[in-house]
């Protein structure tokens, strides 16, 4: 059960006086550690400019064309692999490397093949990949077998069984996956804009204020990158919720 | 048509379930036997879901069952779940059996996840007996859950919705297998 909105209020408020002692402390007018006050008035300039929203939508759109690519990816392979041993034998490895490497590593060598303005697609894509193939793949082990038998006994055609039996059985397992996915591909895109810094992205405006040493600003972009990356997993959670009703056909209680 | 089982055998390990079983069922007739006589492995290798180890069964076309478990779409209603496998049935015919056999409105607009287990029963039992072009009916248990009141509505449901297709209904049920009148197999 999930604690009173005023207890986790009360909470954010902690932290945040917590990071207000913690940056005064530090002192240096917040060259090591910005205040709360100082990120909000950093953010309050950015938001204004042409220049901001530009890069959001450069970024976002990268990202959530790699996001998207890796759910197609995923549901295909996983279900490749639910169907075939051999395809899951054979993917395995792969999937379990990208899910090791670390995103640096992964970057650099991506940099020798993609345009750095394309970077992001290609490292959200494949850092999301693995989440969500395992998803499906879950999902796919959870369905029931009974119903399976069901639908064989009474001859459903396909379309039924995927629409009635395989997506509600493989839609918890990859909601959860997909909701997970979207703020793991935030996370790997922009660190792959840090390193390949292409023109007009969010990761590109993070290694500015880096280099000048405008720590607010980092902490303001930091701080759109979260909300960005909650706001778009809560509008995913509730999109997923919303087409498991339509989809599966079912019935409000 | 008839379903023929002839000298079927079937193990699990080393413990056998069915020996040398025959049986010619040409119209509909009751199952009967002790727990764990191999009942219901008979239904599921005249399914098609099990293989017998010798022996053979014919004449099973195009079949509708009654599982052990009542094995419903739990988010779909007991009137869509009777649709979804009625092979042409339609949502008026399926919601008035299910009338027929106590469902009030309310009932019928929940999802099967959250009705009883007597109403989930009776919607399975449904399920098999309007399927539309069910050739052959294999019903394991269907009175299961039931009160005594509700066996005898289903048991003339059965009756009906059944004709002289080729059926075999498992049972332990002495009284329900009394009420049905159809021929009486031990197992």
């Amino acid at each position: 059960m999930p604690a009173p909105l005023w207890q986790r209020a009360a909470a954010l408020a902690a932290w945040l006086v917590v990071w207000q002692l913690a940056a005064m402390g530090l002192g240096h007018g917040g060259l090591f550690l910005a205040t709360p006050l100082q990120t909000l008035g950093a953010l309050a300039q950015l938001v204004p400019t042409a220049a901001f929203w530009q890069r959001i939508v450069f970024s976002a759109l990268r990202i959530l064309a790699g996001f998207l690519l890796a759910i197609a990816g995923g549901l295909l392979l996983g279900a490749a692999g639910a169907r075939w041993r051999w395809v899951r034998i054979f993917i395995d490895p792969v999937m379990q490397l990208i899910r090791a490497m670390p995103v640096a590593s992964f970057v650099i060598l991506a940099l020798l093949w993609v345009r750095s303005a394309n970077l992001s697609v290609v490292v959200s894509f494949t850092h999301v990949l693995p989440v969500v193939y395992a998803g499906v793949l879950g999902g796919i082990a959870d369905t029931d077998p009974k119903l399976l038998e069901m639908a064989r006994v009474y001859r459903l055609p396909l379309t039924a069984r995927l629409r009635y039996i395989w997506l509600p059985g493989v839609y918890p397992s990859f909601c959860e996956s997909c909701i997970a996915a979207m703020g793991m591909c935030w996370k790997s895109g922009v660190s792959a804009e840090v390193i390949g810094l292409p023109d007009h992205s969010v990761g590109d405006a993070l290694y500015r204020a880096k280099i000048t040493l405008s720590t607010p600003d980092v902490f303001a972009w930091t701080l759109v990158i979260v909300l960005l990356s909650a706001a778009l997993s809560a509008l995913a959670a509730r999109l997923l919720r919303a087409a498991k009703a339509r989809l599966c056909g079912e019935v409000q209680a | 048509m008839s379903i023929v089982i002839q000298d079927v055998c079937k193990s699990f390990g080393n413990t056998p379930v069915l020996q040398h079983f025959s049986w010619t069922v040409d119209g509909p007739a009751v199952l009967m036997g002790r727990s764990g006589c191999g009942k219901t492995t008979l239904l599921r290798i005249l399914l098609g879901l099990e293989a017998a180890d010798s022996g053979a069964v014919s004449g099973v076309k195009t079949p509708a069952a009654v599982f052990q478990e009542d094995r419903l779409c739990p988010q779909l209603t007991a009137t869509a779940n009777l649709v979804l496998t009625g092979h042409g049935l339609t949502v008026g015919e399926a919601a008035h059996e299910l009338r027929a056999l106590g469902f009030t409105d309310a009932e019928l607009a929940l999802p099967a996840a959250r009705l009883s287990g007597g109403q989930k029963r009776r919607a399975a039992l449904l399920r098999a007996l309007l399927c539309r072009d069910a050739r052959t009916l294999l019903l394991d248990e269907p009175f299961t859950g039931m009160d005594a009141e509700l066996v005898e509505d289903a048991v003339k449901a059965t009756k009906r919705l059944t004709g002289t297709r080729p059926t075999i209904l498992v049972t332990h049920d002495r009284a329900a297998a009394d009420l049905l009148g159809w021929p009486v197999r031990e197992i």
